[in-house]
């Protein structure tokens, strides 16, 4: 409470003080999720039992792999188009890991074409520990991990043409995809290929859903990890997550009504307050 | 020979090729471009709300306006996005208005000086410098939204040719982002317009104002936008269709009825002909789809 | 120890990130960050460049499927880094003419201009207008009425599709426009209806979610809670 009242204090008088002016609004709000997440973590420590529903296209993951371990095909893994500074590519990174020790365990073929060296890198680390917490380190190829280019249509092109000579049987595309989500989902249908997908970039998700046989829907992709660890802090997350969620449905719901009354009954006292409210929160 | 001689019509349909369909498209798409070619005719476009607001932010600024213009894309989205920017530029120029051209995508930054060339090369009253810069390429993405709110020289230290900043006329007095009047971006994806409202003009908000700022994007990522208008954008132009309703209102201003539009400032009118066989056939092949699915339903219930 | 270290640096440099966006004596650390990031990217370039060639020299050497691919990547990665390194074809700077490579190597008639103009741009425009061949087939095959919603999917595809070319003006222009009661039938308004609201609150609603899971994923990896993107899921 102290801290909410300093940072507004702060955020009204902008030439003072060390905070800057017109942040106190997302300060607070960070506060809470991060609380709300931390405090869903203890509770989850604390030996209370979570609950996850299904996530289908993570429990094809396997399914996935073996039917390419059986065909004698490779999968092919896609960790999105931009660089480790999107947090999209770090989810996807995450999930490469978990299909690298299945494909590990069955001893398949996993092929990781990238956009951006600095993810191939990463991408070598996170197969390589897959690979060593399989014990199958032997089977661990570097080069099947690899950079192609930077330009989107020079990554799709290669892409295509990898999916259409080497068959696949297998297709993941876990990150942040553009104009390409289709291109790609398309020739891996072509080639019977079972694909899943995940992405938070809503615009792509008509694409892959109608053309995977799986998609992670928004922030169903980043819950991946903790649905598939099933580990108590990464569950608790999620409840935090959910926490948050629900804060945020009842401040929609709550400033539809107040704004709704204020615009039926003409209260001009309700209406500046509303205004006031849109004001500080940036609405303008 | 069909490898199922037993098969029906319909059955057969719903296994075809699907480089049938990409002919089907492809004469969808190339007939109406040939038509257009030759006959220049193009269908009268009315303005949404949202077009409109684009151009009213741009026409009710004064004369000499200063005028911030991204190019956020590169020559694959070209066909969709470069009908706005050259729309944008072209407007600008009729209302004598400032521009400051710059980009965030490594490839846009040759398509900078093709449209300012192709839109404003041959006016003489547009002098480099004084009334148009290219500020060229800068790598960074949101880092470099956020540097031009605090510190625009600091971002952009030279023009696109290397010339520093302090050597061109038109550049005194911007010192940050909120210097410019409006900020507009034409964009294909990352990053775009979506960052430039969390980035580059949020942070702008001061006592209730805020940077105006308008965005021209692709089909796709327009659902994208829609939620930011019009409170953080005062206009958006989605896809060809939002490039098209621009165009006119622009060619309605700057030409006299029965005068000839010149063709590169209809360039997305031109398309929309296209467009409406390629929607057409799209409508079709779905009714087709879900014929030869009701088909298949009625008959596997009868057996 | 490797990982630990690695996880403790990502924590302290993402905390600071975060007190950037708030602390006014940190701000210019958040602008420098991205100013190392860019530097870091640049050698990530001659990394990616190193290994573009070595996996593509191993193809041709090894003969595999579509080394013929390979070769025109290796032949036009190296043409294109020579004429943009070497400025061929570029004309000098005006102010310094004298000076060796001063010439700006995109200047229209250069070689690196043509590269761009005549082979970049129509095969990346190729590339991208496949979308619309992709998206006929698509929709052919899976957008079947197999049940209500996919029965409301359709109606909204049919409505959006011809909303947006003059078919659908011509279709409802019956439909009189200046009769507030029923003008919003036309199609071009049913389909900024279905833009504007339904479609909206439904993008509203999922940019919500994706941002608490992005803050969420967020605060795991500050506080070292998920290390999975560094190689250690166990």
């Amino acid at each position: 409470m102290t801290f909410a009242v300093t940072i507004l204090a702060q955020d009204a008088a902008p030439a003072a003080g060390w905070f800057m002016p017109g942040k106190g609004i997302l300060a607070i709000t960070l506060v809470i999720v991060a609380a709300a997440v931390m405090l869903s973590i203890l509770w989850a420590r604390a030996g209370r039992p979570i609950r996850i529903r299904k996530i289908a296209g993570l429990d094809a993951v396997d399914e996935a792999v073996g039917r390419a371990t059986e065909m004698g095909r490779p999968v092919l893994f896609i960790p999105g188009i931009q660089d480790m500074d999107n947090i999209q590519t770090v989810a996807g990174i995450t999930i490469l890991g978990k299909v690298a020790k299945t494909a590990a365990e069955y001893d398949a073929e996993i092929e990781v074409p990238t956009t951006r060296s600095l993810v191939m890198t990463t991408a070598r680390e996170a197969v390589h520990a897959s690979y060593l917490s399989a014990g199958r380190t032997d089977s661990y190829n570097p080069d099947r991990i690899y950079y192609v280019s930077d330009e989107q249509f020079a990554f799709v092109a290669y892409t295509g043409g990898l999916m259409q000579r080497k068959r696949p049987a297998a297709c993941f595309y876990f990150g942040c995809f553009f104009a390409e989500s289709l291109i790609l989902a398309e020739n891996g249908n072509s080639i019977g290929a079972i694909q899943v997908a995940g992405t938070a970039e809503t615009t792509q998700l008509p694409f892959f859903v109608a053309s995977c046989d799986y998609t992670l829907i928004g922030e169903e992709f980043f819950a991946a990890s903790a649905y598939l660890s099933g580990e108590p802090d990464q569950l608790g997350t999620l409840l935090g997550q959910d926490l948050v969620k629900g804060l945020a449905w009842a401040a929609v719901l709550v400033a539809a009504l107040l704004a709704t009354v204020a615009a039926v009954t003409g209260h001009e006292g309700l209406a500046s307050f509303v205004n006031g409210a849109r004001a500080a929160l940036g609405g303008g | 020979m069909s490898d199922r001689p037993n098969e029906s019509f319909l059955a057969r349909l719903d296994r075809i090729d699907r480089r049938w369909i990409f002919l089907m498209m492809a004469i969808a798409v190339a007939g109406p471009i040939i038509w257009v070619g030759v006959t220049g005719r193009t269908f009268p476009e009315t303005a949404t709300p949202a077009v409109q607001g684009a151009f009213d932010a741009i026409e009710r600024l004064p004369e000499g306006s200063k005028v911030l213009i991204s190019f956020d894309f590169d020559p694959a989205s070209a066909g969709e996005l470069q009908p706005m920017a050259t729309g944008f530029i072209h407007h600008c120029q009729l209302r004598k208005h400032r521009i400051y051209a710059m980009t965030l995508w490594a490839p846009g930054s040759p398509l900078i000086g093709a449209t300012l060339a192709d839109v404003i090369g041959s006016d003489p009253s547009y002098r480099y410098g004084e009334n148009f810069v290219d500020l060229g390429y800068q790598a960074g993405n949101e880092g470099v939204m956020k540097q031009v709110g605090v510190d625009f020289p600091k971002a952009f230290p030279n023009d696109s040719k290397g010339t520093p900043l302090a050597r061109i006329p038109m550049m005194q007095g911007i010192t940050r982002l909120s210097d410019f009047d409006i900020l507009i971006s034409v964009s294909a994806g990352y990053p775009g317009g979506k960052e430039w409202v969390q980035y580059g003009v949020s942070p702008t908000l001061t006592q209730g104002h805020r940077l105006p700022f308008v965005a021209g994007s692709t089909g796709v990522q327009t659902p994208q936008m829609i939620p930011y208008y019009p409170v953080q954008m005062s206009g958006i132009l989605g896809a060809i269709k939002g490039a098209a309703e621009y165009e006119s209102l622009v060619n309605a201003k700057a030409t006299a009825p029965g005068e000839t539009v010149p063709a590169k400032y209809q360039e997305a009118q031109r398309r929309m002909a296209p467009q409406l066989f390629g929607h057409s056939l799209m409508v079709g092949l779905i009714l087709v789809g879900n014929v030869i699915f009701f088909a298949g339903r009625r008959k596997g219930a009868a057996e | 120890m490797g990982r630990n270290a690695a996880a403790v640096l990502a924590s302290i440099v993402g905390l600071v990130m975060v007190l950037t966006a708030f602390a006014r004596p940190l701000e210019f650390l958040g602008t420098a960050v991205v100013d190392w990031f860019n530097v870091l990217a640049a050698i990530a370039f001659v990394l990616g460049g190193a290994n573009l060639l070595k996996m593509n020299l191993l193809k041709i050497s090894a003969r595999d499927a579509g080394w013929g691919y390979s070769a025109v990547t290796v032949s036009v990665f190296l043409i294109t880094i020579g004429v943009g390194l070497l400025k061929v074809g570029a004309h000098p700077d005006p102010l310094h003419p004298d000076v060796a490579l001063s010439g700006d190597k995109e200047a229209v008639g250069g070689a690196f201009w043509w590269l761009y103009e005549y082979a970049m741009s129509p095969i990346t425009s190729t590339l991208f207008a496949l979308l619309a061949f992709y998206v006929a087939s698509a929709a052919f095959r899976a957008f079947r009425a197999k049940n209500t919603a996919a029965i409301l999917l359709l109606g909204t595809a049919f409505v959006v599709l011809l909303g947006r070319v003059y078919v659908g003006v011509l279709l409802t222009s019956w439909i009189p426009a200046d009769n507030a009661w029923v003008s919003w039938l036309r199609l071009e308004n049913l389909s900024g209806i279905i833009m504007g609201v339904f479609n909206n609150a439904g993008t509203r609603a999922m940019m919500i979610g994706i941002a608490i899971g992005i803050a969420a994923t967020s605060l795991k990896i500050l506080v070292g809670l998920d290390r999975s993107y560094l190689g250690s899921s166990d």
